[in-house]
């Protein structure tokens, strides 16, 4: 911030007096308080969550639950792909940003959390995380299509997914700037001791913003109930985060917030489970925290991104690790299921999916009326022109 | 009625509705310890404590943004900025989340918050802190903006805004902050957002004005009757939603208006007024609408630029015969 | 649903149309594209073509009645059909097509209150409809909106009040001033329009009693007619006139067009008329003198110089004038000329000029040689700045060398608008003209 009033320079002049003051009470005859060499080699400790690390079992999951979590990640997955027709058949239009390839972090983070309890804040990504919450196909769809029986009313779009339910907070649409507002709901989480904590996810494009700083900030300061997620799928739209970042390391970020940090494989649902798992029991013990999480878009940034900023090879190697296929692995080593039969949940997705574009395209649009609802609480406002 | 500091008005009414209410909480810089940059909110964290009285540091865009998270999980934050101008640090949060998440959100959610502080000029502080924001923020469906101009109304709006389920915005005026005058005062004084006060009656020409302006127009209003013309002055009070029924009844009595407004002059304040009127009382003009504005600059730090920079009391006075063609 | 035939627009000045004739009748089978009537405009007798097929089922006017734009001339529709639905619409006919635009705004603006909805409170203003702009001699009056309304409530024209306000705005008390001045001088202020509908003159007493069709006979005044009286009126009383007139030598002119026209029958061309001469030297003498060939444009403000040379030719015929223009008249050689003003003239007496043939002149002449005149004033046709009245070729007695010998004369007196033209431009034309017209070799230079 630049110049200030003469007022708020004295504002600051008694902060730091008092500062000096309290070094100097110290009694080791210095007038500031200065770090010695020795102390600022630092020491930084995360946790890592890699992949195939983990037992459901040994994670509390039942075998039910598991199945349900695969069905889940297929649903988000058979959601998009069909989103991304109608959005060539122009059912669709402006912005639609896929989550394809990142499902295990949205379905290992929604049970992780107890839906209604705590929250959860994301960017403009957000049919995944939605769809995990529980929120219908049907009810997304429609906000996609831009209808009244969408889950904002046809308002939000694919950038705006609510449920004020589920304590779904939100997808919003500029890079960085929801993440004040999701320390600010732990905050109220806090201040009303509901027991409550809010899973805040943002891209590694976000901490290149202003506001993740502060937010980190704030968030430590305050002790606030919050993790902050950075979803690391590599690129800020086309930008290599290497390119962008003096230090694309981002569970690193919580060192000068002094906050616990871990990274996790988000291509594997039981790290993904486990990871925010233990975020989450840190953040009801109003111990802010970061997660990173690596993971990969196989989708350009939106419909109209070509992704040409990567190669064909990057994009094959990758998708051996699909956390889809990963997980039917799992599942069929394990003996929990078969093809068959998991041949069987897709091809139910898949009609429910299909469903969904029915329900969309029957769906009114929004009554013109509509356009003035909402924009404040009050029943009437005659005064918008 | 009890004299009071327009400062005092202000914290009155914080005071008194976060007695009345917990989940209020007061949050900016300086505003805990330090007992407020301009002594607004002293002794609140004596009273309140640290948890409902919070010190933020330099962190606009990050406190703005708390607040309005805190808003839509079900708190009632009153965030202040040391001044207005520092609010463009934070404008992300006020124009994309305070003032749209309602509704892209199709209704679910509300945001109960005051955003607080002085607004405008205040002598010679150069042109990035001699910014006024009320056109600027009332251009935002979603918002609601207040502008206060003595201590009684800043006392009863300030309750109503903090009650209010919308977002307000609640400009105050450094200058001003050590204005007297009476008010009064009682719990539940609600002044209602959105109507205008008549400071003063008259037949020959309209003048309205909002915050120091309205001073100036009490003092050319004045000047006027010394020449036997009677001015009705219109203080808005709330720029958004702005009383236009009120100004428009009292053009259609004296046929003139004249504007006195500190913004510049490009879409500002005035300038939606003078539209209204044209659109709404057309037949009833018997002269054009002129506006006293700051100058169409930078607010410049020099003592003889910044006095020339803003809305002269002789200008105002000459624009008033103006339109009565008794100039 | 019949379909309604309305008065188009046939020219950009065209207020309203006269029904000359009917070609078609009631019951006749149209087809799109036929011509149903011939409607006299300001400019010319056009062709009223049908945009849709059908049966004619109704001449809602009747010949010699005027309609101004939009109004309704006729119903077509299904052999069958009842046209009554078409006419209720119009409710007889004329004058009734601007309500019905006002309607439309009015429903459109409803329409846009309705998308406005209901809690958006006030919504898109009603928008009433406009009333015409007022005009005085001198163009636009300035005056307060409120001095408009209330001088329109209290029954009071605005050109009949003085205003106090800057640049002669009229405002609120001068509309009070007027309430309050005594009836009588009201009345003479600003007669009713009633009165203007009264006898134009008092009858003597002694003929009152004899039966009015033996006193005088009535026609009609045409489109045409006051076209011209409009125009006319109008130039004479905004642009002061001043009048230059000069005897030019034509004895070379004669021998020159005299071998022009020798050529021009050898080659089965038209003849060249005096006229033309005149028409060509005006024209490159124009070029020379731009200031002359101008306008004086008082609502934009501007004196306007035309880069391009439009000669209007005065044509009389049968029952008025009208004004052909030869354009680029300064880049065309004489016998084109002769051949468009000819046509031109020909197309004038059979009323089949198109609007664009008389429009855009930026310097009329006006002959009335072959009448015997030896010379006359004329009207400036606006806006042009100047207008050149010709008289006829007179034998003449002159002196040339001291001596008297046979001379032939021809005068012609240049008509000036002197706000763009001053006394000493127009000279400096008419000096030009006669350095072409003495000696016509000079405009092949």
């Amino acid at each position: 911030m630049a110049n200030k009033t003469d007022k708020e320079n004295e504002a600051e002049a008694t902060a730091q007096a008092n500062g000096t003051e309290a070094a100097g009470a110290e009694g080791d005859g210095q007038t500031l308080d200065m770090p010695t060499s020795d102390a600022t080699e630092l020491s930084f400790s995360f946790t890592s969550y890699e992949a195939g690390d983990y037992d459901h079992d040994e994670l509390g999951l039942e075998d039910d639950q598991l199945l349900a979590m695969y069905r889940n990640m297929l649903l988000q997955r058979r959601f998009e792909e069909r989103a991304a027709q109608m959005y060539g058949k122009q059912k669709i239009a402006g912005f639609l940003h896929l989550y394809i390839g990142q499902e295990a972090v949205s379905t290992g983070a929604a049970n992780a959390l107890a839906i209604g309890q705590d929250s959860v804040i994301t960017a403009y990504r957000d049919h995944g995380i939605a769809l995990a919450l529980g929120m219908t196909a049907n009810e997304c769809m429609a906000e996609l299509f831009g209808r009244i029986d969408g889950c904002s009313r046809g308002k939000g779009g694919s950038m705006h997914f609510f449920d004020a339910e589920k304590n779904f907070f939100g997808g919003h649409g500029i890079v960085g700037g929801h993440i004040p507002v999701g320390v600010g709901i732990a905050f109220a989480h806090k201040y009303k001791g509901d027991d409550g904590a809010c899973l805040t996810f943002f891209g590694d494009g976000a901490v290149g913003q202003g506001a993740f700083h502060e937010a980190a900030n704030l968030a430590s300061l305050y002790d606030l109930p919050v993790v902050l997620i950075v979803e690391n799928n590599q690129y800020a739209m086309g930008t290599a985060a290497h390119r962008a970042f003096a230090d694309p390391d981002f569970y690193k970020q919580a060192i000068p917030y002094d906050m616990p940090s871990s990274v996790v494989n988000g291509m594997d649902v039981l790290a993904c489970y486990k990871a925010f798992s233990e975020h989450l029991a840190m953040a009801h013990d109003n111990q802010p925290s970061l997660l990173e999480v690596r993971t990969y878009r196989y989708r350009g940034h939106s419909m109209s991104d070509p992704a040409k900023y990567r190669t064909k090879e990057e994009l094959e190697s990758k998708k051996n690790d699909d956390p889809i296929i990963r997980l039917k692995q799992y599942l069929i080593e394990r003996d929990l299921s078969d093809n068959e039969a998991l041949d069987a949940i897709d091809e139910e997705v898949k009609q429910e999916v299909l469903d969904s574009v029915d329900f969309a395209d029957e769906s009114d649009f929004p009554p013109l009326e509509t356009i003035y609802d909402d924009v404040y609480v009050q029943d009437d406002y005659p005064f918008l022109a | 009625m009890p004299e009071m500091q327009l400062r005092e008005a202000i914290r009155a009414a914080m005071v008194e509705e976060m007695e009345r209410d917990d989940e209020i909480f007061l949050m900016g810089e300086e505003v805990a310890e330090y007992n407020g940059a301009y002594k607004v909110s002293e002794g609140m964290l004596d009273q309140f404590g640290a948890k409902r009285v919070i010190d933020t540091p330099i962190s606009e865009n990050g406190f703005a943004g708390l607040g309005i998270g805190a808003a839509l999980n079900g708190l009632r934050p009153i965030i202040e900025f040391m001044t207005w101008n520092f609010s463009f640090v934070a404008i992300d949060q006020l124009i994309n989340n305070a003032a749209k998440i309602r509704y892209m959100s199709g209704g679910q959610f509300k945001i109960p918050i005051v955003f607080r502080g002085p607004n405008g000029a205040a002598g010679q502080l150069a042109a990035t802190h001699n910014t006024s924001v009320e056109a600027i923020y009332s251009y935002f469906p979603g918002l609601k903006v207040i502008s206060i101009s003595n201590p009684d109304d800043a006392y009863g709006l300030l309750k109503s805004a903090i009650r209010d389920d919308d977002p307000v915005v609640f400009l105050e005026s450094e200058l001003m902050y050590g204005m007297k005058g009476e008010v009064e005062q009682d719990p539940e004084r609600l002044i209602p957002i959105g109507k205008a006060r008549i400071a003063r009656e008259g037949e020959d020409v309209t003048i309205v004005a909002h915050n120091k302006s309205y001073h100036i127009a009490m003092e050319v209003a004045e000047r006027l009757a010394e020449d036997g013309y009677s001015a009705e002055v219109i203080d808005p009070r709330t720029i958004r939603p702005f009383d236009f029924e009120t100004v428009i009844e009292s053009v259609k009595k004296t046929n003139r208006c004249v504007v006195i407004d500190e913004s510049n002059p490009f879409g500002s304040v005035a300038s939606e007024v003078a539209f209204q009127l044209q659109e709404r009382a057309f037949d009833w003009l018997d002269a054009p609408i002129r506006r006293i504005t700051a100058k169409d600059v930078p607010a410049p730090y020099a003592k003889n630029l910044i006095d020339y920079y803003m809305p002269q009391a002789d200008d105002a006075y000459e624009a008033c015969k103006q339109v009565m063609y008794v100039s | 649903m019949a379909i309604a035939v309305e008065m188009p627009k046939m020219s950009d000045t065209m207020e309203e149309g006269v029904l000359v004739a009917w070609l078609a009748e009631e019951g006749d089978e149209v087809s799109a594209g036929d011509v149903i009537a011939q409607v006299e405009t300001d400019k010319a007798t056009m062709d009223l073509e049908v945009y849709d097929d059908g049966v004619l089922l109704k001449k809602v006017i009747d010949e010699g009645d005027a309609v101004p734009i939009g109004g309704l001339i006729a119903v077509l529709g299904d052999a069958d059909e009842d046209p009554s639905d078409v006419l209720a619409e119009y409710q007889g006919g004329n004058g009734e097509a601007e309500e019905d635009e006002a309607e439309a705004a009015a429903s459109e603006a409803d329409a846009q209150q309705d998308a406005a909805a209901a809690p958006s409170g006030d919504g898109a203003p009603t928008v009433e409809p406009t009333p015409p702009e007022r005009t005085g001699t001198n163009g636009r009056i300035k005056a307060s909106p409120l001095a408009r309304r209330l001088a329109e409530e209290h029954g009071i024209e605005l050109a009949s009040v003085d205003g106090s306000g800057p640049e002669g705005r009229i405002v609120k008390r001068d509309i009070e001033a007027a309430i309050e001045r005594p009836p009588a001088e009201k009345e003479e202020a600003a007669p009713p329009p009633a009165v203007a509908e009264e006898a134009a003159y008092q009858r003597p007493a002694e003929v009152a009693a004899v039966q009015e069709e033996q006193l005088y006979e009535t026609e009609r005044i045409s489109q045409m007619r006051k076209t011209i009286a409009r125009r006319l009126a109008q130039s004479k009383y905004t642009a002061p006139h001043f009048y230059l007139t000069i005897d030019l030598a034509m004895e070379r002119a004669i021998a020159f067009r005299k071998q022009l026209n020798e050529l021009a029958e050898q080659q089965d061309r038209a003849k060249v008329s005096y006229n033309d001469l005149v028409t060509k030297a005006c024209a490159v003498a124009l070029r020379q003198h731009p200031e002359v060939n101008a306008s004086y444009l008082e609502q934009e403000g501007e004196i306007r110089q035309y880069r391009q040379v439009h000669v209007g030719v005065a044509v009389a015929i049968d029952d008025g004038l009208v004004t052909p223009v030869i354009r680029n008249a300064d880049q065309k050689g004489l016998a084109q000329i002769a051949e468009e003003t000819q046509a031109l003239a020909a197309k004038a007496r059979d009323r089949t000029l198109q609007p664009d043939e008389m429009e855009g002149s930026t310097f009329t002449t006006s002959n009335l040689g072959m009448f015997g005149i030896e010379e006359f004033t004329a009207i400036i046709n606006p806006p042009n700045a100047c207008i050149l009245a010709i008289g006829a070729i007179r034998d003449e007695a002159v002196v040339k060398d001291g001596e008297v010998v046979p001379g032939k004369r021809m005068k012609v007196t240049l008509s000036c608008d002197h706000r763009v033209v001053d006394g000493a431009v127009g000279a400096r034309f008419l000096a030009s003209l006669r350095h072409y017209l003495e000696e016509p070799m000079n405009m092949l230079l």
